[in-house]
């Protein structure tokens, strides 16, 4: 199981968290991986850094750069980078970690080591 | 008051922030005013993406965060120089022997409009999605873009 920390990790890197916003994320499992979607709307593969220290994960966001060259007359979206830090179950085989981006959603799979899934042991005569 | 809820190695900003907007939501619920007819609150909407708005001397553009969706999902209407945005996120049919940790994401229908402050060219109104947002450029008409007049001095 993966539990999400607090965002103070970031200090301990010396950056402010003042300059992040925490995407919103699914996690799910299943037999083999565990499942984690994280939305970073305005980011692509370019902009993207998933990094691995032990067993602690951090997802960073860079959004790509404003296409527009406008007067901004109204805004909701924050202009802020994402980072988001999660621990990591040790059942993770993190050699195995695929990350993949589409439209802004961030697909991470976290399969398990093969010692952790479950299987059936034959009996012998 | 509010600052005692929060741990001191956590930024105060942001938090402080989001106390505000649960504050603001809390004193709307209950605002008679507001009951009927008007928007409901973010609380029970679901989904309310977020909308950006700009202006040059040509165009008026939108920008609307709507990640994780498929091109043919987002319908862009204009009716009476209101712009809306709808569509509708589904869910990736997953196995149900799949065990749900956190779900934090909205799936399902979501709708957001806007007036526009210029008149624009309803024919001549494009859109693309890249990145999970969606850009949508509104032409303005010629009467609403910016003219530049000569006075002659005799």
């Amino acid at each position: 199981m993966i539990t999400k920390t607090n965002q103070n990790l970031a200090s301990q890197h010396n950056v402010s968290t003042m300059e992040y916003t925490s995407p919103t994320v699914n996690l799910s499992e299943s037999k083999d991986a565990y499942l984690l979607e994280a939305e970073m709307p305005g980011v692509n593969k370019n902009g993207l850094e998933v990094l691995l220290e032990g067993n602690e994960l951090t997802i960073v966001g860079h959004r790509q750069p404003e296409n527009i060259n406008a007067e901004l007359l109204y805004r909701e979206s924050k202009p802020r980078e994402f980072r988001r830090v999660f621990v990591l179950d040790p059942s993770i085989d993190t050699k195995k970690i695929s990350a993949q981006i589409d439209q802004g959603v961030l697909r991470l799979n976290l399969p398990k080591a093969e010692r952790v899934k479950p299987r059936k042991i034959e009996v012998a005569d | 008051m509010r600052m005692n809820l929060q741990k001191p190695e956590l930024s105060t900003w942001s938090h402080l922030d989001q106390l505000l907007n649960l504050r603001d939501e809390i004193h709307r619920l209950f605002d008679p005013r507001l009951a009927d007819g008007q928007r409901t609150t973010e609380f029970f909407d679901g989904w309310t993406p977020a909308i950006d708005l700009y202006e040059d001397k040509e165009n008026l553009f939108v920008k609307v965060e709507l990640p994780g969706l498929k091109k043919d999902e987002i319908e862009v209407s204009m009716h009476d120089g209101t712009l809306s945005i709808s569509g509708e996120r589904k869910a990736a049919t997953e196995d149900s022997s799949n065990q749900t940790f956190r779900s934090e994401r909205f799936f399902g229908r979501f709708h957001r409009s806007l007036a526009l402050p210029k008149p624009v060219a309803v024919d001549k109104i494009k859109a693309s999605y890249k990145d999970g947002i969606l850009t949508v450029t509104l032409p303005k008409t010629e009467e609403a873009k910016p003219k530049q007049i000569e006075v002659s001095v005799s």
